[in-house]
């Protein structure tokens, strides 16, 4: 129930009440499940590791592995270099990853591990790999720890091979979207035969098929020798200002490999940008197959416009996403009323603001906001649709409006994460769901005696 | 496999191989393999988890914000710190709760004061102070419960004082609960931590006159999907008149006048059997360990009551409701019964439900081949008998104890002390045998689980079940074995009670008779005629 959110606002400066963000940890965890391999490790007390792991488990409805340093009092007065190096010692025995993947959490940062320091110290296994990133889970938000988790592994994998030039291929970095959104993509990549280094890549990882044999490291994720080999590539592509600017940044700085930092790819606007920077920059031409997917969707709208046209939306979640998502509901003649992220970031404002610049209707937007403040304004402004993630049905059951699920987490829904959002086919299946939300409310609240079968 | 102890024991030795030396011998003292012959059991528990070893466990704050606090309805639970652990403690653990007419219900809400890097650098007491007036100006709770997570102890936030002067202030009850995740070894310390500060500052601060016949508090309970609901539905249906519950579809204002209470029923030992025992030693009521999980356990819990009030009349209301509940059930039961006779399960859960739950399956047809608790003691194992000899550790030191006296206002025995003795040769009053003693020769006990010890045995034993929680689900179902949660219960329950163990049979069945087992192998797998030429391939 969320009957005790009143319509009137009060000021509110320090508590905050049902989130739209979590800490850094989490999406280290899941970049680093995109590496082959990889056994992500938690460095800080063992509940963080444990509520990380259930997370990301309950969306994508798949074993998630990952380790810890289990931290006891004695650790977090002493510093956890004793905890690190036993749990490495077991790591390496015991679980046998190619790569392990340590994340902080704000106990060992609060603390001030030096984990680089403690690393190179320890003897590691000839041929294995650790990466570390720092995920201080008071800054930011869990895309912060996924862009800083993406950023430790070019930082400490990337190399320039001197004597040949390039490897001629393109970086890719898709964000923090699932792995039928990272299929989609390399669909892409290869329908124009564009050779592609993505990182992280999280398919084969956590969409495996249950044949009765369970692998601790299926055969997905970007290889080691791969991340070695993006600072031989030509560019990098980061879809998601949020989730992968800084890696291709980062990329550029160390070995002047140049990025285009694109929005992700949701919607016809945005997957178009994708496809004519990937035309700049290869030469290749769109592939007529994936034209003719572009055609359907325009068609699709042009069809149904009836049904979205000046309805109000309310769009909530993670910075990148969102951004895409107020800009392809915009596209369908709908009215953003109230958009939000829980991310800090004054960027994501400026963006969305931009976008909104032809919007002749008040409307709401805030980064660093919260459930309670999205449910505020629909009182006070109410809507007809929600469009994001699985704790959006308190809002949706206390006032009656559907919710169209997107983003992360979806907890309450399966199959999500096997289908693409992005891209021409991700935006069929979206307008897919649209339109069925809206109109099983119409079906719902029409006249029985009024009833209609074409809509 | 099973009976044959040396088998078994090969299986473990297997297990065991793959660890470095020193955690091969750490991880040697947690299991046990079940051997009637050899007399008393000793296993090792609630001690540190290796670094590194892919552990269940969560941590102090889950414990205490998660388990022990969650479910009170009226309560803003307000979390000190960064934003991850209020976020994961929203609505993850299925603890229900309706609220009484015109009461509040906080459950489907979660606070965090959102801890930024300025505070951690300048302290967060501001912002706590100003979160708790923010929270009375918006909500105007009887009660708020802070809780701290890991930074706040390391950055010296003064959460207690704080609390302090915001009673004064709004005059609500403010309570503060210095659960930081690094404490202990488990949740179990968070379960202490939070019981402790509600016994000291909130169990009898406020004296009601109860006009109830047979007012008991129901302790160890959570409500996970619904069970608590099917219990008060029993106990109700018999006559009994719950005071308060800890803590599922319970509340604050309730446990204020606990102590009206004339027996205590424990249900999860491990979480709060200390607790129990305070209420005895400060206000004289008993504790009885009961469990509504199973019929068989239930039947028997309610006839321990009724005979522990000893009123006929109450004891011939508990047979007819016994008898009731059962015709609704046994038929069906029975026949789950014939459908599952010989399955295997595996369960790894909590502090007691790893217990609890044998019996659920035995009705049902199904044998326990592994059980294990992820943060149980060793009392939880092998019986009270062992709390005298058990070691303090480091950790246990870090957790403060309280002491309790008699209240020499409230202090009421309510039964005299022969009266009790001779409960006590009929029924666990004040006791709990544990786990061990009721499992099978040649099962196998293991504690705190990790993930390679899950699949080795998996592999080992293959049982039909594996119950745990979600992080290990999908990795079972991976291997072809269906896996329910027994700490959520998954998306089903009430499990509890009568129709909770049908429910819960049907569950079982659901999963276990579900088709897609019998598609994992492609058809093409066995051997197919490639006869055909089409296309010219041949
Ligand atoms: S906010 Fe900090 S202590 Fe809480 S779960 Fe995240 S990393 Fe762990
Ligand atoms: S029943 Fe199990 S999961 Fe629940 S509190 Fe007790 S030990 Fe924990």
């Amino acid at each position: 129930m969320q009957d005790l959110v009143p319509k009137e606002y009060k000021e509110r400066n320090s508590l905050v009440i049902n989130p739209v963000k979590t800490c850094q940890p989490i999406g280290a965890m899941y970049a680093a499940l995109g590496v082959h391999g990889a056994l992500p490790h938690s460095h800080g007390s063992q509940g963080c590791c444990s509520y990380h792991r259930m997370h990301l488990t309950k969306h994508f409805r798949e074993p998630v592995v990952a380790s810890s340093s289990s931290f006891t009092e004695g650790a977090s007065v002493f510093g956890g270099r004793a905890n690190l190096e036993t749990a490495l010692k077991n790591i390496f025995a015991v679980y046998d990853p190619q790569v392990v993947a340590i994340n902080t959490t704000c106990l060992s940062e609060t603390i001030g591990d030096d984990i680089g320091s403690i690393i190179n110290g320890f003897d590691v296994p000839e041929g294995k790999t650790i990466i570390h990133a720092s995920t201080p889970s008071y800054v930011g938000s869990h895309i912060t720890g996924f862009s800083n988790m993406v950023k430790a592994m070019i930082k400490q994998l990337s190399e320039k091979n001197e004597e040949a030039k390039t490897n001629n291929k393109l970086n890719l970095i898709p964000g923090f979207v699932d792995p039928g959104d990272i299929r989609e993509i390399k669909r892409i990549l290869e329908a124009m035969d564009i050779d592609y280094i993505l990182f992280p890549d999280q398919s084969d990882v956590l969409d495996t098929p249950l044949d009765g044999n369970y692998d601790m490291y299926p055969e997905g994720g970007v290889t080691i020798p791969e991340l070695n080999d993006t600072g031989n590539s030509q560019a990098t592509i980061a879809l998601g200002e949020f989730a992968s600017a800084d890696s291709a940044f980062e990329l550029e700085k160390k070995h002047d490999v140049k990025p285009y930092i694109l929005k992700s790819p949701v919607g016809i606007k945005a997957t178009d940008e994708l496809l004519m920077q990937l035309m700049k920059l290869t030469g290749k031409e769109v592939p007529a197959k994936i034209e003719k997917e572009r055609g359907q969707l325009v068609d699709i709208i042009a069809d149904t416009h009836h049904q979205f046209h000046g309805k109000k939306v309310a769009v909530y979640g993670d910075p990148d996403i969102v951004i895409s998502l107020t800009e392809f509901v915009l596209s369908l003649g709908m009215r953003p009323v109230h958009v939000l992220t829980g991310t800090p970031d004054n960027k994501f404002e400026e963006t969305v603001t931009e976008m909104m610049s032809d919007a002749d209707w008040e409307y709401n937007i805030t980064a660093g906001g919260d459930l309670f403040q999205l449910h505020q304004w629909i009182k006070n402004d109410p809507v007809d649709l929600l469009l994001g993630n699985s704790y959006g049905k308190l809002v949706a059951r206390q006032e009656d409006i559907p919710l169209v699920r997107v983003g992360f987490p979806i907890l309450d829904r399966s199959v999500h994460s096997y289908l693409p959002t992005i891209g021409y086919k991700g935006a069929i299946l979206l307008v897919e769901k649209i339109s069925g939300a809206l109109l099983d409310r119409k079906d719902r609240d029409t006249d029985f005696e009024l009833t209609e079968f074409v809509l | 496999m099973k009976n044959n102890n040396a088998g078994i024991e090969d299986v473990l030795d297997e297990v065991l191989q793959s660890y470095p030396a020193k955690s091969m011998k750490n991880r040697k003292e947690h299991m046990l393999i079940k051997d009637q012959k050899k007399g008393k059991h000793k296993i090792k528990a609630n001690t540190r988890t290796i670094p590194g070893i892919i552990t269940n466990r969560g941590c102090a704050y889950a414990g205490c914000r998660g388990v022990v606090l969650g479910p009170l309805k009226d309560v803003v639970q307000l979390v000190h710190g960064p934003i991850g652990c209020s976020y994961y403690a929203w609505g993850m653990r299925r603890h229900q709760g309706v609220a009484a007419e015109g009461g509040k219900n906080f459950i489907n809400y979660t606070f965090s004061t959102d801890m930024q890097d300025s505070d951690v650098v300048f302290g967060g007491e501001r912002k706590l102070k100003e979160a708790i007036k923010e929270a009375v100006e918006i909500f105007n709770p009887s009660t708020i419960m802070i809780t701290a997570t890991c930074p706040v102890g390391l950055i010296g936030d003064d959460i207690n004082s704080i609390a302090r002067q915001a009673e004064a202030e709004y005059g609500i009850t403010v309570m503060a609960f210095n659960c930081e995740g690094y404490k202990g070894v488990s949740q179990s310390a968070g379960h202490h931590i939070a019981n402790n500060e509600i016994m000291a500052n909130l169990v009898g601060i406020e004296d009601k006159e109860l006009d109830y016949k047979y007012p008991i508090n129901l302790m160890g309970e959570y409500n996970i999907g619904g069970d608590a609901f099917e219990i008060e539905r029993i106990l109700e249906k018999i006559g009994y008149d719950i005071v308060a519950s800890f803590s599922g579809n319970g509340t604050a204002d309730q446990i204020k006048y606990s102590h009206e209470a004339d027996l205590n029923l424990v249900q999860c030992h491990r979480s709060i059997n200390y607790i129990a025992e305070m209420f005895e030693e400060k206000y004289g009521i008993p504790w009885l360990k009961v469990n509504f999980l199973g019929v068989d356990a239930t039947i028997k819990a309610l006839r321990n009551m009724a005979e522990y009030f000893d009123d006929p009349e109450l004891k011939e209301r508990t047979e007819k409701v016994i008898a009731e509940e059962l015709a609704q059930i046994e038929g069906p039961l029975n026949r789950y019964k014939e459908l599952f006779e010989g399955k295997t399960a595996f369960l790894f859960v909590g502090g007691s439900r790893a217990h609890h739950y044998q019996n659920v399956f035995k009705r049902i047809g199904i044998e326990t081949v592994v059980a294990g608790y992820e943060f149980g003691h060793r009392d939880d194992y092998e019986g009270r008998e062992v709390i005298p000899d058990i070691e303090m550790t480091a950790d246990d030191r870090n957790i403060p104890e309280l002491e309790v006296t008699k209240d020499d206002k409230k202090y009421n025995m309510r039964i005299s002390k022969a009266k009790k003795e001779e409960l006590q040769q009929k029924m666990p009053l004040d006791y709990y045998e544990g786990m061990i003693k009721e499992m099978e020769d040649g099962s196998i006990v293991i504690d705190d689980l990790n993930h390679h010890e899950h699949i080795k045995l998996t592999e080992a034993l293959e049982p039909d079940i594996f119950c745990s929680g979600i992080k290990d689900k999908y990795t079972s179902h991976k291997m072809g074995i269906f896996s329910k949660q027994l700490h959520s219960y998954d998306y089903s329950g009430p499990y509890a009670g009568f129709k909770g163990h049908l429910q819960f049979a049907e569950d079982i069945a659901a999963g276990i008779l579900n088709p897609s087992w019998s598609y994992i192998n492609p058809p093409w797998k066995d051997n197919v005629e490639l006869a055909g030429t089409i296309g010219g391939v041949r």
